[in-house]
Protein backbone atom coordinates (compact mmCIF):
# COMPACT_ATOMS: atom_id res chain seq x y z
CA UNK A 1 0.00 0.00 0.00
CA UNK A 2 1.38 3.39 -0.94
CA UNK A 3 0.73 6.03 1.67
CA UNK A 4 1.05 9.79 1.46
CA UNK A 5 4.31 11.00 2.99
CA UNK A 6 2.67 12.34 6.13
CA UNK A 7 0.66 9.12 6.55
CA UNK A 8 3.99 7.31 6.43
CA UNK A 9 5.37 9.67 9.09
CA UNK A 10 2.42 8.81 11.32
CA UNK A 11 2.89 5.09 10.64
CA UNK A 12 6.61 5.37 11.42
CA UNK A 13 5.79 7.05 14.75
CA UNK A 14 3.02 4.62 15.70
CA UNK A 15 3.34 3.12 19.18
CA UNK A 16 2.08 -0.16 17.73
CA UNK A 17 5.27 -0.78 15.76
CA UNK A 18 7.95 -3.00 17.25
CA UNK A 19 10.53 -0.94 19.14
CA UNK A 20 14.30 -1.25 19.11
CA UNK A 21 14.22 -3.64 22.06
CA UNK A 22 11.79 -5.92 20.16
CA UNK A 23 14.23 -6.15 17.28
CA UNK A 24 17.11 -6.97 19.61
CA UNK A 25 15.06 -9.64 21.38
CA UNK A 26 13.93 -11.25 18.14
CA UNK A 27 17.06 -11.13 16.01
CA UNK A 28 19.93 -11.48 18.50
CA UNK A 29 20.20 -14.59 20.67
CA UNK A 30 21.97 -14.80 24.04
CA UNK A 31 21.79 -11.00 24.17
CA UNK A 32 23.70 -9.53 27.09
CA UNK A 33 23.10 -5.87 27.76
CA UNK A 34 26.09 -3.63 28.41
CA UNK A 35 25.30 -0.41 30.23
CA UNK A 36 26.83 3.01 30.55
CA UNK A 37 29.19 5.39 28.82
CA UNK A 38 31.85 5.19 31.61
CA UNK A 39 31.76 8.96 31.83
CA UNK A 40 28.46 10.18 33.20
CA UNK A 41 25.58 7.68 33.33
CA UNK A 42 23.62 5.02 31.49
CA UNK A 43 21.22 6.49 28.95
CA UNK A 44 18.09 4.31 28.86
CA UNK A 45 17.07 5.67 25.42
CA UNK A 46 19.84 3.60 23.85
CA UNK A 47 20.10 -0.11 24.46
CA UNK A 48 23.34 -1.86 23.67
CA UNK A 49 25.09 -5.15 24.14
CA UNK A 50 26.48 -8.33 22.65
CA UNK A 51 24.88 -11.50 21.33
CA UNK A 52 24.63 -13.76 18.33
CA UNK A 53 23.14 -13.14 14.93
CA UNK A 54 22.61 -16.83 14.06
CA UNK A 55 26.14 -18.08 14.90
CA UNK A 56 27.91 -14.74 14.47
CA UNK A 57 28.85 -12.68 17.54
CA UNK A 58 27.67 -9.10 17.03
CA UNK A 59 27.44 -5.83 18.91
CA UNK A 60 23.91 -4.51 18.72
CA UNK A 61 22.83 -0.96 19.52
CA UNK A 62 19.19 0.07 19.44
CA UNK A 63 17.31 3.26 20.18
CA UNK A 64 14.21 2.18 22.05
CA UNK A 65 11.06 4.25 22.46
CA UNK A 66 9.24 1.79 24.74
CA UNK A 67 5.64 0.57 24.40
CA UNK A 68 3.74 1.47 27.56
CA UNK A 69 3.53 4.98 28.99
CA UNK A 70 5.83 3.92 31.82
CA UNK A 71 8.39 2.45 29.43
CA UNK A 72 8.23 5.45 27.16
CA UNK A 73 8.96 7.83 30.01
CA UNK A 74 11.79 5.60 31.25
CA UNK A 75 13.26 5.52 27.73
CA UNK A 76 12.83 9.29 27.35
CA UNK A 77 10.65 8.53 24.28
CA UNK A 78 13.72 7.32 22.42
CA UNK A 79 15.44 10.72 22.50
CA UNK A 80 19.08 10.08 23.46
CA UNK A 81 21.30 12.32 25.56
CA UNK A 82 25.01 12.74 24.75
CA UNK A 83 25.84 9.87 27.13
CA UNK A 84 23.68 7.59 24.99
CA UNK A 85 25.76 8.36 21.91
CA UNK A 86 28.93 7.95 23.98
CA UNK A 87 27.74 4.56 25.20
CA UNK A 88 27.06 3.57 21.60
CA UNK A 89 30.54 4.69 20.59
CA UNK A 90 32.13 2.81 23.48
CA UNK A 91 30.39 -0.37 22.34
CA UNK A 92 31.37 0.21 18.72
CA UNK A 93 35.04 0.64 19.65
CA UNK A 94 34.75 -2.53 21.69
CA UNK A 95 33.27 -4.31 18.67
CA UNK A 96 36.21 -3.09 16.60
CA UNK A 97 38.64 -4.48 19.14
CA UNK A 98 37.03 -7.92 19.05
CA UNK A 99 36.35 -7.79 15.31
CA UNK A 100 32.60 -8.08 15.76
CA UNK A 101 30.20 -6.49 13.28
CA UNK A 102 27.98 -3.68 14.58
CA UNK A 103 24.23 -3.68 14.06
CA UNK A 104 22.26 -0.49 14.79
CA UNK A 105 18.48 -0.25 15.04
CA UNK A 106 17.52 3.39 14.70
CA UNK A 107 14.22 4.88 15.82
CA UNK A 108 14.21 8.41 17.20
CA UNK A 109 12.46 11.70 16.71
CA UNK A 110 15.90 13.21 17.32
CA UNK A 111 18.63 13.79 19.86
CA UNK A 112 17.09 15.16 23.06
CA UNK A 113 16.69 18.94 23.25
CA UNK A 114 17.39 19.88 26.85
CA UNK A 115 19.63 21.91 29.12
CA UNK A 116 21.57 18.90 30.42
CA UNK A 117 22.05 17.58 26.88
CA UNK A 118 23.61 20.90 25.85
CA UNK A 119 25.71 21.13 29.01
CA UNK A 120 27.13 17.70 28.26
CA UNK A 121 27.81 18.48 24.61
CA UNK A 122 25.09 16.96 22.44
CA UNK A 123 26.69 18.42 19.33
CA UNK A 124 30.16 17.17 20.28
CA UNK A 125 28.83 13.68 21.06
CA UNK A 126 27.14 13.37 17.67
CA UNK A 127 30.16 14.84 15.87
CA UNK A 128 32.49 12.37 17.54
CA UNK A 129 30.30 9.43 16.54
CA UNK A 130 30.26 10.58 12.92
CA UNK A 131 34.03 10.91 12.82
CA UNK A 132 34.71 7.64 14.66
CA UNK A 133 32.14 5.59 12.76
CA UNK A 134 33.62 6.80 9.51
CA UNK A 135 36.91 5.13 10.51
CA UNK A 136 35.57 2.07 12.38
CA UNK A 137 37.48 -0.99 11.19
CA UNK A 138 34.57 -3.41 11.43
CA UNK A 139 31.38 -3.76 9.39
CA UNK A 140 28.38 -1.62 10.39
CA UNK A 141 24.78 -1.97 9.23
CA UNK A 142 22.16 0.56 10.32
CA UNK A 143 18.49 -0.24 9.94
CA UNK A 144 15.94 2.52 10.35
CA UNK A 145 12.91 0.83 11.88
CA UNK A 146 10.70 3.87 12.50
CA UNK A 147 11.73 7.51 12.76
CA UNK A 148 15.10 8.69 11.54
CA UNK A 149 15.23 12.11 13.17
CA UNK A 150 18.12 14.16 11.77
CA UNK A 151 21.51 14.23 13.52
CA UNK A 152 20.17 12.13 16.35
CA UNK A 153 19.64 9.27 13.90
CA UNK A 154 22.73 9.93 11.78
CA UNK A 155 24.86 9.51 14.93
CA UNK A 156 24.11 5.77 14.59
CA UNK A 157 23.80 5.88 10.82
CA UNK A 158 27.33 6.20 9.46
CA UNK A 159 27.36 2.62 8.22
CA UNK A 160 28.46 0.42 5.33
CA UNK A 161 24.82 -0.33 4.64
CA UNK A 162 21.89 1.84 5.63
CA UNK A 163 18.52 0.18 5.18
CA UNK A 164 15.01 1.31 5.95
CA UNK A 165 11.79 -0.49 6.60
CA UNK A 166 9.10 0.30 4.06
CA UNK A 167 7.28 2.70 6.39
CA UNK A 168 10.25 4.18 8.18
CA UNK A 169 11.15 7.82 7.54
CA UNK A 170 14.47 9.66 7.54
CA UNK A 171 14.60 13.43 7.57
CA UNK A 172 16.86 16.42 8.17
CA UNK A 173 14.04 18.04 10.20
CA UNK A 174 10.59 16.97 11.37
CA UNK A 175 7.80 17.98 8.97
CA UNK A 176 6.25 20.01 11.80
CA UNK A 177 9.51 21.82 12.48
CA UNK A 178 10.04 22.49 8.80
CA UNK A 179 6.52 23.85 8.33
CA UNK A 180 6.73 26.11 11.36
CA UNK A 181 10.09 27.55 10.31
CA UNK A 182 9.27 28.01 6.64
CA UNK A 183 5.60 28.87 6.75
CA UNK A 184 5.13 29.71 10.45
CA UNK A 185 2.43 27.05 10.47
CA UNK A 186 3.00 23.57 11.90
CA UNK A 187 -0.38 22.52 10.46
CA UNK A 188 1.26 22.46 7.03
CA UNK A 189 3.39 19.51 8.11
CA UNK A 190 1.79 17.17 5.53
CA UNK A 191 2.98 19.48 2.76
CA UNK A 192 6.45 19.68 4.29
CA UNK A 193 6.54 15.88 4.57
CA UNK A 194 5.93 15.57 0.82
CA UNK A 195 8.62 18.16 0.03
CA UNK A 196 11.29 16.72 2.31
CA UNK A 197 11.45 13.39 0.42
CA UNK A 198 11.68 11.50 3.69
CA UNK A 199 10.08 8.17 2.79
CA UNK A 200 12.12 5.00 2.31
CA UNK A 201 11.23 5.00 -1.37
CA UNK A 202 12.56 8.57 -1.81
CA UNK A 203 15.68 7.79 0.21
CA UNK A 204 16.41 4.80 -2.03
CA UNK A 205 15.83 6.86 -5.15
CA UNK A 206 18.13 9.62 -3.84
CA UNK A 207 20.91 7.16 -3.07
CA UNK A 208 20.79 7.83 0.69
CA UNK A 209 20.16 4.16 1.51
CA UNK A 210 20.90 0.79 -0.11
CA UNK A 211 17.67 -1.09 0.48
CA UNK A 212 14.03 -0.92 1.55
CA UNK A 213 12.76 -3.89 3.55
CA UNK A 214 9.09 -4.88 3.13
CA UNK A 215 7.03 -4.97 6.30
CA UNK A 216 3.76 -6.67 5.36
CA UNK A 217 4.30 -9.17 8.19
CA UNK A 218 6.00 -6.67 10.52
CA UNK A 219 6.68 -8.16 13.95
CA UNK A 220 5.86 -11.76 13.00
CA UNK A 221 8.32 -14.62 13.56
CA UNK A 222 8.72 -14.90 9.77
CA UNK A 223 9.57 -11.20 9.57
CA UNK A 224 12.31 -11.45 12.17
CA UNK A 225 13.66 -14.67 10.70
CA UNK A 226 13.89 -13.14 7.23
CA UNK A 227 15.50 -10.01 8.65
CA UNK A 228 18.05 -12.05 10.57
CA UNK A 229 18.98 -13.96 7.41
CA UNK A 230 19.32 -10.79 5.39
CA UNK A 231 21.53 -9.12 8.00
CA UNK A 232 23.61 -12.26 8.44
CA UNK A 233 24.28 -12.63 4.71
CA UNK A 234 25.24 -8.98 4.36
CA UNK A 235 27.61 -9.11 7.33
CA UNK A 236 29.26 -12.15 5.74
CA UNK A 237 29.84 -10.15 2.56
CA UNK A 238 31.17 -7.14 4.47
CA UNK A 239 33.43 -9.29 6.62
CA UNK A 240 35.17 -10.49 3.49
CA UNK A 241 36.59 -6.99 3.01
CA UNK A 242 39.80 -5.87 4.69
CA UNK A 243 39.39 -3.08 7.27
CA UNK A 244 41.13 -0.69 4.84
CA UNK A 245 38.77 -1.57 1.99
CA UNK A 246 35.81 -1.34 4.30
CA UNK A 247 36.59 2.13 5.63
CA UNK A 248 37.59 3.42 2.19
CA UNK A 249 34.29 2.23 0.72
CA UNK A 250 32.37 3.73 3.63
CA UNK A 251 34.12 7.05 3.08
CA UNK A 252 33.30 6.96 -0.61
CA UNK A 253 29.72 5.94 0.10
CA UNK A 254 29.13 9.21 1.97
CA UNK A 255 31.54 11.18 -0.20
CA UNK A 256 29.41 10.53 -3.28
CA UNK A 257 25.98 11.30 -1.83
CA UNK A 258 24.48 14.28 -3.60
CA UNK A 259 27.34 14.52 -6.07
CA UNK A 260 25.96 16.09 -9.20
CA UNK A 261 23.91 18.52 -7.15
CA UNK A 262 26.77 20.88 -6.48
CA UNK B 1 37.85 46.66 0.16
CA UNK B 2 37.10 45.24 3.58
CA UNK B 3 36.00 48.69 4.60
CA UNK B 4 33.46 48.86 1.79
CA UNK B 5 32.29 45.32 2.41
CA UNK B 6 31.57 46.18 5.97
CA UNK B 7 29.61 49.26 4.98
CA UNK B 8 27.44 47.33 2.58
CA UNK B 9 26.90 44.43 4.89
CA UNK B 10 23.18 44.01 5.46
CA UNK B 11 22.18 44.77 8.99
CA UNK B 12 20.45 42.28 11.18
CA UNK B 13 18.60 42.50 14.47
CA UNK B 14 21.54 41.27 16.43
CA UNK B 15 23.75 44.06 15.20
CA UNK B 16 21.33 46.90 15.29
CA UNK B 17 19.80 45.80 18.59
CA UNK B 18 16.51 47.16 17.36
CA UNK B 19 17.80 50.73 17.44
CA UNK B 20 18.23 52.80 14.38
CA UNK B 21 21.92 53.03 13.82
CA UNK B 22 22.02 53.66 10.13
CA UNK B 23 25.19 55.49 9.30
CA UNK B 24 24.62 58.74 7.45
CA UNK B 25 25.48 58.01 3.85
CA UNK B 26 27.01 61.42 3.27
CA UNK B 27 29.16 61.42 6.37
CA UNK B 28 32.92 61.01 5.96
CA UNK B 29 33.14 58.64 8.88
CA UNK B 30 29.80 57.01 9.64
CA UNK B 31 29.24 55.37 12.98
CA UNK B 32 27.84 52.06 14.13
CA UNK B 33 25.87 51.70 17.33
CA UNK B 34 26.83 48.81 19.58
CA UNK B 35 23.77 46.72 20.46
CA UNK B 36 25.40 45.84 23.77
CA UNK B 37 26.52 49.20 25.19
CA UNK B 38 24.77 51.51 22.68
CA UNK B 39 27.97 53.45 22.10
CA UNK B 40 28.36 55.02 18.66
CA UNK B 41 31.76 54.26 17.20
CA UNK B 42 33.14 55.51 13.87
CA UNK B 43 33.56 52.64 11.46
CA UNK B 44 37.21 53.58 10.91
CA UNK B 45 37.80 53.00 14.62
CA UNK B 46 35.85 49.72 14.59
CA UNK B 47 37.94 48.56 11.68
CA UNK B 48 41.16 49.22 13.59
CA UNK B 49 39.74 47.07 16.36
CA UNK B 50 38.76 44.18 14.10
CA UNK B 51 35.11 45.25 14.27
CA UNK B 52 34.83 44.93 18.01
CA UNK B 53 33.34 47.60 20.29
CA UNK B 54 35.31 48.99 23.23
CA UNK B 55 32.86 47.10 25.46
CA UNK B 56 34.05 43.86 23.90
CA UNK B 57 31.04 43.27 21.66
CA UNK B 58 31.94 41.53 18.40
CA UNK B 59 30.06 42.80 15.37
CA UNK B 60 29.10 40.17 12.84
CA UNK B 61 31.36 40.35 9.79
CA UNK B 62 31.41 38.89 6.32
CA UNK B 63 33.67 36.03 5.31
CA UNK B 64 35.84 38.30 3.11
CA UNK B 65 36.32 40.80 5.93
CA UNK B 66 37.44 38.00 8.19
CA UNK B 67 39.87 36.66 5.60
CA UNK B 68 41.41 40.15 5.42
CA UNK B 69 41.83 40.10 9.20
CA UNK B 70 43.46 36.65 9.34
CA UNK B 71 45.35 36.01 6.09
CA UNK B 72 48.57 37.84 5.29
CA UNK B 73 47.85 40.58 2.73
CA UNK B 74 47.48 39.16 -0.76
CA UNK B 75 48.09 35.58 0.34
CA UNK B 76 44.58 34.20 0.07
CA UNK B 77 43.96 32.04 -3.01
CA UNK B 78 40.38 30.87 -3.27
CA UNK B 79 39.56 27.25 -4.11
CA UNK B 80 36.48 25.41 -5.34
CA UNK B 81 34.64 28.49 -6.61
CA UNK B 82 32.99 26.24 -9.18
CA UNK B 83 31.13 24.34 -6.44
CA UNK B 84 27.73 25.88 -5.86
CA UNK B 85 24.23 24.77 -4.99
CA UNK B 86 21.43 23.37 -7.05
CA UNK B 87 17.97 22.44 -5.85
CA UNK B 88 18.25 18.66 -5.37
CA UNK B 89 14.75 18.00 -4.01
CA UNK B 90 12.98 20.83 -5.89
CA UNK B 91 12.05 22.51 -2.65
CA UNK B 92 9.44 25.27 -3.01
CA UNK B 93 10.99 28.73 -3.00
CA UNK B 94 14.56 27.44 -2.65
CA UNK B 95 15.83 28.61 -6.03
CA UNK B 96 14.60 32.11 -5.27
CA UNK B 97 16.14 31.95 -1.79
CA UNK B 98 19.48 30.93 -3.28
CA UNK B 99 19.35 33.76 -5.78
CA UNK B 100 18.63 36.35 -3.11
CA UNK B 101 21.31 34.90 -0.80
CA UNK B 102 23.82 35.21 -3.63
CA UNK B 103 22.98 38.82 -4.34
CA UNK B 104 22.79 39.73 -0.64
CA UNK B 105 26.12 38.14 0.23
CA UNK B 106 27.94 38.55 -3.08
CA UNK B 107 29.11 34.96 -2.53
CA UNK B 108 28.28 31.82 -4.48
CA UNK B 109 27.79 29.82 -1.31
CA UNK B 110 27.82 29.98 2.49
CA UNK B 111 31.51 29.16 2.87
CA UNK B 112 34.66 30.60 1.32
CA UNK B 113 37.63 28.20 1.08
CA UNK B 114 41.21 28.57 -0.03
CA UNK B 115 44.85 28.56 0.89
CA UNK B 116 46.51 31.39 2.77
CA UNK B 117 49.55 32.40 4.72
CA UNK B 118 48.93 33.32 8.36
CA UNK B 119 52.00 35.02 9.81
CA UNK B 120 53.96 33.44 6.98
CA UNK B 121 52.66 29.95 7.73
CA UNK B 122 50.80 28.22 4.92
CA UNK B 123 47.43 26.72 5.70
CA UNK B 124 44.03 25.92 4.28
CA UNK B 125 41.37 28.35 5.40
CA UNK B 126 37.59 28.13 5.42
CA UNK B 127 35.34 30.95 6.55
CA UNK B 128 31.59 30.66 6.66
CA UNK B 129 29.40 33.51 5.44
CA UNK B 130 26.59 34.75 7.71
CA UNK B 131 24.84 36.64 4.93
CA UNK B 132 24.30 33.48 2.91
CA UNK B 133 21.27 31.82 4.54
CA UNK B 134 23.04 32.23 7.90
CA UNK B 135 25.82 29.88 6.92
CA UNK B 136 23.52 26.90 6.57
CA UNK B 137 25.10 23.70 5.23
CA UNK B 138 23.78 22.13 2.05
CA UNK B 139 25.60 20.00 -0.51
CA UNK B 140 27.81 22.82 -1.76
CA UNK B 141 29.02 23.84 1.71
CA UNK B 142 29.65 20.19 2.58
CA UNK B 143 31.46 19.62 -0.69
CA UNK B 144 33.67 22.71 -0.31
CA UNK B 145 34.64 21.83 3.28
CA UNK B 146 35.28 18.19 2.34
CA UNK B 147 37.32 19.16 -0.70
CA UNK B 148 39.35 21.59 1.43
CA UNK B 149 40.28 18.91 3.97
CA UNK B 150 41.18 16.56 1.11
CA UNK B 151 43.31 19.29 -0.47
CA UNK B 152 44.98 19.96 2.90
CA UNK B 153 45.67 16.24 3.29
CA UNK B 154 47.17 16.00 -0.17
CA UNK B 155 49.41 19.01 0.47
CA UNK B 156 50.13 18.26 4.15
CA UNK B 157 48.68 21.57 5.30
CA UNK B 158 46.91 22.50 8.54
CA UNK B 159 43.32 23.73 8.34
CA UNK B 160 42.05 26.85 10.06
CA UNK B 161 38.28 27.33 9.97
CA UNK B 162 35.74 29.90 11.13
CA UNK B 163 32.22 28.64 11.64
CA UNK B 164 28.98 30.59 11.59
CA UNK B 165 25.91 28.53 10.87
CA UNK B 166 22.28 27.92 11.64
CA UNK B 167 22.88 24.22 10.90
CA UNK B 168 21.94 21.85 8.11
CA UNK B 169 20.01 23.48 5.25
CA UNK B 170 16.55 21.95 5.33
CA UNK B 171 15.74 22.96 1.75
CA UNK B 172 18.09 20.23 0.54
CA UNK B 173 16.57 17.59 2.79
CA UNK B 174 18.70 14.56 3.63
CA UNK B 175 21.39 15.65 1.20
CA UNK B 176 22.22 18.35 3.76
CA UNK B 177 22.20 15.89 6.66
CA UNK B 178 24.62 13.62 4.80
CA UNK B 179 27.12 16.49 4.60
CA UNK B 180 27.64 16.08 8.35
CA UNK B 181 28.93 12.54 7.79
CA UNK B 182 30.86 13.49 4.67
CA UNK B 183 32.73 16.41 6.24
CA UNK B 184 33.40 14.34 9.39
CA UNK B 185 35.00 11.65 7.25
CA UNK B 186 37.28 14.20 5.61
CA UNK B 187 38.26 15.74 8.96
CA UNK B 188 39.06 12.25 10.23
CA UNK B 189 41.34 11.41 7.29
CA UNK B 190 43.15 14.71 7.66
CA UNK B 191 43.54 14.09 11.39
CA UNK B 192 44.78 10.52 10.91
CA UNK B 193 47.63 11.92 8.82
CA UNK B 194 48.83 13.89 11.85
CA UNK B 195 47.70 17.23 10.51
CA UNK B 196 46.39 20.12 12.58
CA UNK B 197 42.86 21.53 12.46
CA UNK B 198 41.97 24.66 14.45
CA UNK B 199 38.42 25.98 14.48
CA UNK B 200 37.13 29.34 15.67
CA UNK B 201 33.44 29.24 16.59
CA UNK B 202 31.70 32.52 15.86
CA UNK B 203 28.18 33.78 16.42
CA UNK B 204 26.11 31.66 15.92
CA UNK B 205 27.38 28.09 15.49
CA UNK B 206 24.51 25.66 15.90
CA UNK B 207 22.77 22.49 14.72
CA UNK B 208 24.37 20.21 12.18
CA UNK B 209 27.57 22.24 11.94
CA UNK B 210 28.09 22.04 15.72
CA UNK B 211 27.32 18.32 15.44
CA UNK B 212 30.00 17.82 12.81
CA UNK B 213 33.15 19.70 11.79
CA UNK B 214 32.80 22.55 14.32
CA UNK B 215 33.35 20.13 17.20
CA UNK B 216 35.97 17.94 15.53
CA UNK B 217 39.00 20.21 15.62
CA UNK B 218 42.20 19.54 17.57
CA UNK B 219 41.88 23.01 19.04
CA UNK B 220 38.50 24.70 19.45
CA UNK B 221 38.54 28.46 19.97
CA UNK B 222 35.46 30.65 20.33
CA UNK B 223 34.73 34.34 19.95
CA UNK B 224 33.44 36.02 23.13
CA UNK B 225 29.69 36.01 23.53
CA UNK B 226 28.94 33.79 20.52
CA UNK B 227 25.94 31.49 20.59
CA UNK B 228 27.20 27.93 20.34
CA UNK B 229 24.96 24.92 20.72
CA UNK B 230 23.19 22.02 19.08
CA UNK B 231 19.46 22.47 19.59
CA UNK B 232 17.79 25.86 19.21
CA UNK B 233 17.17 27.66 22.51
CA UNK B 234 13.48 28.14 21.71
CA UNK B 235 13.03 24.45 20.92
CA UNK B 236 14.65 23.53 24.23
CA UNK B 237 12.38 25.93 26.10
CA UNK B 238 9.33 24.46 24.37
CA UNK B 239 10.49 20.89 25.10
CA UNK B 240 11.40 21.38 28.74
CA UNK B 241 8.87 24.11 29.59
CA UNK B 242 11.44 25.74 31.84
CA UNK B 243 13.30 29.05 31.51
CA UNK B 244 16.85 28.61 30.28
CA UNK B 245 19.77 29.39 32.59
CA UNK B 246 21.57 32.70 32.16
CA UNK B 247 24.32 32.61 29.57
CA UNK B 248 23.07 29.28 28.18
CA UNK B 249 24.71 28.16 24.91
CA UNK B 250 27.33 30.91 24.80
CA UNK B 251 31.07 30.58 24.22
CA UNK B 252 31.57 31.08 27.95
CA UNK B 253 29.06 28.28 28.66
CA UNK B 254 30.77 25.76 26.39
CA UNK B 255 34.19 26.72 27.77
CA UNK B 256 32.91 26.14 31.31
CA UNK B 257 31.45 22.75 30.32
CA UNK B 258 34.64 21.64 28.62
CA UNK B 259 33.73 21.90 24.94
CA UNK B 260 36.09 24.69 23.90
CA UNK B 261 39.78 25.20 24.58
CA UNK B 262 39.76 28.98 24.88
CA UNK B 263 37.84 32.15 24.18
CA UNK B 264 39.87 34.48 22.02
CA UNK B 265 38.93 38.04 21.16
CA UNK B 266 38.94 38.79 17.47
CA UNK B 267 41.70 41.32 18.10
CA UNK B 268 44.00 38.55 19.35
CA UNK B 269 43.01 35.80 16.96
CA UNK B 270 45.69 36.25 14.36
CA UNK B 271 48.45 36.32 16.94
CA UNK B 272 47.08 33.21 18.65
CA UNK B 273 46.68 31.36 15.35
CA UNK B 274 50.21 32.22 14.24
CA UNK B 275 51.58 30.99 17.54
CA UNK B 276 49.59 27.74 17.53
CA UNK B 277 50.40 27.03 13.87
CA UNK B 278 54.07 27.52 14.70
CA UNK B 279 53.97 25.05 17.59
CA UNK B 280 52.66 22.36 15.28
CA UNK B 281 55.42 22.65 12.75
CA UNK B 282 58.35 20.27 12.88
CA UNK B 283 57.21 17.72 15.43
CA UNK B 284 59.23 14.62 16.18
CA UNK B 285 60.11 12.76 13.03
CA UNK B 286 59.47 9.03 13.25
Amino acid sequence: MILGAYETVKTARSGKRPTGADYVRNTVSSFFELHGDRRFRDDPAILGGVGYLRDMPVTVIAIDKGHTAKERIARNFGAPHPEGYRKALRLMKQAEKFRRPVLCYVDTSGAYCGVGAEERGQGQAIAENLMEMMALRTPVISLLIGEGGSGGALALGVADRVWMLENAVYSVISPEGCASILWKDAARAPQAAEQLQLTAECCLKNGIIEAVLPEDDLGSPEFYSRLTDTLYDEFLRLRALSPEELTERRYNRFRSVGRGFC
Amino acid sequence: MAFLNFLFQPKNELESGGRSAAPAADSDDPVRTCPNCHLDTPISVLKENCYTCSCGYHFRIRARTRIDLIADPGSFAELFTEVDSSDPISFPGYSEKLASAKSRSQEAEAVVCGTAAVGGRRCCLFVMEPNFMMGSMGTAVGERITALFEYALEHSLPVVGFTVSGGARMQEGLFSLMQMAKTSGAVRKHSDAGLLYIVVLTNPTTGGVTASFAMEADIILAEPGATVGFAGARVIEQTTLRPLPKGFQTSEFILQHGFADAIVSRRDQKEVLVSLLGMHEGGLKT
